[in-house]
């Protein structure tokens, strides 16, 4: 008796099925995928996609914060570093790295890193995957809001090629203190928030059962994002979410970023500053050329100038 | 008990313990920019609803209650003035905006005054006061803190000139993880809260009681994070001074 007939027609609605479930995540269902449990880190693209892998550790400063991982490696024979935040695989793991929460020491070690990678001629990739900077006594004493303000400023200096990609939660500042780049990527299940929809709901819904609506509203997701002008590219997973089938998530990690790498290796310094500073300074969304109602500027201190030649303010 | 006249003269420190109390914006700039000298940058350039957020209200709604009721149209004051004779560009945040809250209004204000110093070669003062991030533009208010460091990249690190931030009760979040902490020199007012997490956040975090005094100024400047801690009344004269030793330096080779 043969029934590969029905079997494979089985089949057919099956994959039909699981096309039709998981080919339109909502923004919630993303979050949980991108804070999967198996979701892969950065250490496993990291050995899925390069050749050659060495980790480099350490601030020269007291610390080496397990939360943020940094080496050099290679892609198809070119080299680069690597720098990205670093999640547990299972509890104990996650408690030596800080569930990827980085502290000052973190940033730095990572600063370090970058201008390593500069004065050598690396290219830097950095992924992000973080829940956000560690919130503890340690790290404000030792300025943590201080470290990741460096590293906003320095990274808009380095002259290689930077490309960050999002490859699971992009936890606000402490995200964004190693996401300052030409081109951002972000894998399609991933996140990118300024406050945890937790967070947020607390603070503008007052109450944590709002998250869900705190998710929806605030458009963290990577389409949500692109539409934003924020991210350049959505990196496809595999249906289901890259945990499902790692090694093919990576590897389309991999061809979108060797892709973007090509055309970034063609610039010279100075062009790569000037459309690092350009992606970012375009980002926001004003109102102008509209006289306000003048109370609304009641309490803003009118002109009063009579300076010699001093004309009202022109940009060239 | 205080009372409000005699605080307001005496700007708003509280005699007793020397505590600065949050300030408005137009009440810092005043005394400090030379009669006739005030020229406002983007008067009217406002937040958009980029979002189309909504929470117990809408975005949009919540722009315009806030301006009706604090006479600004935005937590930002820019512009250029004299100040004891020296052309500054100063920037002053105003708490009683939506908390001071950074949005694309504030990030696009802080970085076109950062652009004009640059062009003009004109000193910059930051004056910070936040509760972080504007929430309700998500994470296009998270990128204004990599806009305006990348404008400060340029304005410091390549032209080098000279900015000085000021901390201000409070100063916390987004603003301290970008251009309150990158300041050439770090002046913050006495007990100003001055934090990147929220004293909330660091006890949830670590299921314990934050120490009295942690997160003031007092504190982090024992920490090695700030430069000075100026009483409020004497700040012009201290901004004065810093700007003239500065522009005494005899080997500016650049």
């Amino acid at each position: 008796m043969d029934f590969s007939e029905q079997v494979n027609e089985l089949q057919r609605k099956y994959d039909e099925m699981r096309k039709e479930l998981y080919g339109q995540l909502s923004p919630v269902q993303r979050l949980s995928v991108a804070r999967h449990p198996h979701r892969p880190t950065f250490l496993e693209h990291i050995l899925n996609i390069t050749d050659k892998w060495l980790e480099l550790h350490g601030d020269r400063a007291g610390c080496d914060d397990p939360a943020i991982v940094t080496g050099i490696g290679t892609i198809d024979g070119m080299s680069f570093m690597f720098i990205g935040h670093q999640k547990g695989r299972n509890t104990k793991e996650n408690i030596y790295r800080n569930f990827a929460m980085p502290g000052p020491e973190g940033y730095r070690k990572a600063l370090r890193m970058m201008r390593h990678a500069e004065h050598h001629g690396f290219p830097i990739l950095t992924f992000v995957d973080t829940p956000g900077a560690y919130a503890g006594l340690h790290a404000e004493e030792h300025g943590q809001g201080e470290a990741i303000a460096k590293n906003l400023r320095e990274m808009f200096g380095l002259r290689v090629p930077i490309i960050t990609t999002v490859i699971g939660e992009g936890g606000s500042g402490g995200a964004l203190g190693i996401g300052c780049c030409d081109k951002m990527l972000m894998l399609e299940n991933s996140v990118y928030f300024v406050a945890s929809p937790e967070a947020c709901a607390a603070i503008l819904w007052r109450t944590a059962d709002a998250a869900p609506k705190a998710t929806e509203a605030m458009k963290i997701t990577a389409h949500e994002l692109v539409e934003l002008d924020v991210v350049d590219e959505v990196v496809k997973e595999p249906l289901g979410g890259a945990h499902g089938d790692p090694y093919s998530a990576s590897q389309n990690l991999k061809e979108a970023i060797m892709r973007h790498m090509k055309d970034l290796l063609k610039l010279d310094p100075d062009s790569l500053l000037k459309h690092r500073k350009a992606k970012f300074r375009k980002i926001g969304a004003v109102q102008e050329g509209v006289k306000l109602d003048p109370r609304f500027k009641r309490k803003m201190k009118p002109r009063d100038a009579h300076l010699d030649g001093e004309q009202p303010p022109q940009m060239t | 008990m205080l009372h409000i006249k005699f605080s307001k003269q005496n700007k708003s420190v509280c005699e007793e313990r020397g505590n600065h109390l949050s300030m408005d914006s137009m009440e810092r700039i005043e005394p400090s920019i030379d009669p006739n000298t005030w020229i406002p940058l983007d008067e009217d350039t406002i937040s958009k609803d980029v979002l189309s957020f909504c929470d117990e209200e809408s975005y949009e709604n919540r722009l315009i209650r806030s301006q009706e009721k604090t006479g600004l149209p935005e937590a930002v004051q820019t512009g250029i003035g004299y100040s004891n004779g020296t052309l500054i560009a100063p920037g002053v945040m105003d708490f009683q905006f939506m908390g001071g809250s950074m949005g694309s209004a504030v990030g696009e204000k802080i970085t076109r005054l950062i652009e004009y110093a640059t062009q003009k070669l004109l000193p910059l003062v930051l004056v910070c006061a936040s509760g972080g991030a504007r929430m309700q533009e998500g994470t296009v208010s998270l990128m204004q803190m990599a806009k305006i460091s990348s404008a400060l990249h340029y304005y410091q690190v390549q032209k080098k000139l000279l900015y000085i931030s000021i901390l201000t009760y409070p100063t916390t979040g987004g603003v301290t993880a970008s251009f309150g902490m990158l300041g050439d020199i770090i002046i913050a007012e006495s007990k100003a809260y001055i934090a990147f997490a929220g004293k909330r956040v660091i006890e949830e975090t670590l299921g314990q009681k934050v120490p009295d005094g942690f997160q003031l100024a007092e504190a982090l400047f024992e920490n090695g994070l700030l430069d000075l801690i100026v009483p409020r009344i004497l700040i012009k004269g201290v901004l004065s001074e810093i700007s003239d030793l500065y522009s005494s330096v005899p080997y500016k080779k650049n």
